[in-house]
């Protein structure tokens, strides 16, 4: 009885809590189809006029060309750099690989402001004055851990012993690598990859002290829209980047299966 | 040293190891000699301003009030709510987990706008309230310490639920069962079996979630205004408004501190025992 009513409690919990989540998620969606032009929940009528407003908005292809950019480049260094890092000290029985593994989750739970800061200073002082490669650099530092957490959790459930199993039935060391390792360890690479992406897409705090007047990531250029006008072209922005977002999400589901993305490891 | 067996591993980290120390130790480890000058040269006023005045000493308080008030509703949202998960099978699980990852892909800036059209006082929450009679008139809700509370927790109840859902998902319903079996009562078993199970999930959510909101800037400048001070408000201020660089450093190498210390603590306590 107790028991029954712990589980009914669990369950109603979960969805008021997807409930709660999604609550600003359906405002978003909502404004983007207001006829008026402020940011509120549309009361007489929809319109699609803010969708069309979207590709005018001053500077936004070079926005999102520059964003998507600097997201796919720093999520694949991330996913080399953090795989190769989490095989050795899973593999290697190193001393102090468990510090290591800290360090590399680390940036993840370091304050984003300070991380900016700090980097603005050490490119001035290196010279570095480029907007472009400092926000590749940096967001190398943003993505870096959310692989390196994937990563270290798929590979602990990884049997390496595979590999020897393959080399013995005749595959060269690198066969063994391209056929047994990497395709068990696809839905790690898939969530990584993800998390990452989402990460570099989003990143606020980093990227405002090293952007520059003509090089401006999405997020940025987003918070100077709503304080130029804060219509609802940016719910309309929002709900694409959402969508996106969801089908993304739906192929996962196919590919990896949701679940298994949450790193439950089933 | 590295026996020749450990070295090839070794060499794996180093890729990894060259951008992190070069890209993020080092920078941050020359921020405290910034905050240790003066126009004087080496001083420690930026740290004695920064810990002598009661108004600053009220900043770091907001920040941590602000980080506790906010780790302690997810939790309390996110730990029943990830063990729903796991009662939870098929398409209606999908939708849940599709809830928990969607919201990651809106930024910040425009989930706080979203809020604020919820918590107006012509907005969704202050109209259900009065259809309901809770209220007979409009509640105050925008730029108070609710708002920022009930945004912040929206923000990061993503990252709790997934990190305690992660670990509860692998604990094997078995051990309850067999708990009951012998005569515990569901609250013993709950407080004996489950509970010490799913703690490494709560440590890793707590620290998560703990670091997160102390080091949010975006959300209290937007749900509180100006007036509201946290650490990492106070610091943007002072590079970027009142050019205090010392003073904004120092700030940053409290709030580092902060953060480190709750990385540190939550290794320590995350370690399975025995």
């Amino acid at each position: 009885m107790t028991q029954r009513l712990a589980t009914t409690f669990a369950i109603l919990m979960a969805l008021l809590a997807a409930l709660f989540l999604l609550a600003p998620l359906l405002v978003i969606v909502a404004t983007s189809f207001s006829p008026t032009p402020v940011f509120d929940l549309p009361s007489g009528g929809l319109s699609t006029r803010w969708y069309e407003r979207i590709t005018r908005l001053d500077g936004f292809w070079p926005a999102l060309y520059l964003t998507l950019e600097v997201a796919l480049i720093s999520t694949a260094a991330a996913l080399l750099l953090g795989t190769l890092a989490a095989i050795g000290i899973q593999r290697g029985k190193l001393p102090g690989a468990d510090l290591v593994a800290a360090l590399l989750v680390s940036p993840l739970m370091l304050p984003g402001l300070v991380i900016g800061i700090a980097l603005l200073q050490f490119f001035r002082g290196a010279g570095l004055t480029a907007a472009h490669p400092a926000l590749l650099l940096a967001h190398l530092i943003i993505t870096l851990p959310f692989v390196a957490r994937t990563m270290l959790a798929g590979l602990s459930r990884f049997d390496f012993t595979l590999i020897d199993a393959a080399r013995c039935l005749g595959c060269n060391f690198p066969q063994a690598v391209v056929k047994v390792m990497v395709p068990a360890l696809a839905p790690s690479f898939f969530t990584a990859g993800f998390f990452a992406f989402l990460a570099s897409f989003d990143n606020y705090p980093i990227s405002i002290f090293l952007t520059d007047a003509r090089t401006k990531t999405l997020p940025i250029k987003m918070l100077q829209y709503i304080e130029e006008a804060p219509d609802p072209t940016l719910a309309a922005l929002s709900s694409l980047i959402l969508g996106a977002t969801l089908l993304l999400l739906l192929l996962g589901d196919r590919l990896v299966g949701l679940n298994r993305m949450a790193g439950t490891g089933d | 040293m590295l026996s020749r067996e450990q070295r090839p591993w070794a060499a794996l980290l180093l890729p990894a190891l060259v951008p992190l120390c070069g890209l993020f130790l080092l920078p941050l480890a020359l921020l405290l000699p910034v905050s240790l000058t003066s126009a004087q040269g080496f001083s420690l006023a930026a740290y004695g301003k920064l810990f002598g005045d009661s108004y600053y000493l009220g900043i770091i308080g907001n920040s941590l009030k602000f980080a506790a008030l906010t780790t302690f509703f997810a939790l309390l949202i996110g730990y029943p709510a990830a063990f729903g998960l796991t009662y939870i099978k098929g398409k209606l699980r999908s939708a849940l987990l599709l809830s928990l990852f969607l919201p990651l892909s809106i930024g910040v800036i425009v989930k706080s706008f979203a809020w604020t059209v919820l918590l107006r006082s012509t907005g969704v929450v202050n109209k259900t309230l009065m259809a309901l009679h809770i209220i007979d008139e409009p509640v105050r809700l925008i730029f108070t310490q609710t708002a920022l509370i009930v945004g912040a927790v929206n923000i990061f109840l993503p990252f709790m639920i997934l990190s305690v859902y992660a670990v509860v998902a692998q604990i094997d319903k078995r051990l309850s069962e067999a708990a009951a079996t012998l005569g515990a009562p569901p609250l013993l078993c709950f407080l004996r079996v489950t509970l010490p199970l799913s703690l490494p999930g709560i440590v890793a959510g707590t620290a998560l979630v703990f670091s997160l909101s102390v080091s949010a800037y975006v959300v209290p400048t937007l749900l509180m205004g100006e007036r509201y001070q946290t650490l990492p408000t106070l610091i943007a201020k002072s590079f970027l408004l009142t050019r205090e660089p010392a003073f904004g450093a120092a700030a940053g190498a409290v709030l580092l501190a902060i953060a480190l210390a709750v990385v540190i603590l939550s290794s320590k306590l995350g370690k399975p025992r025995g």
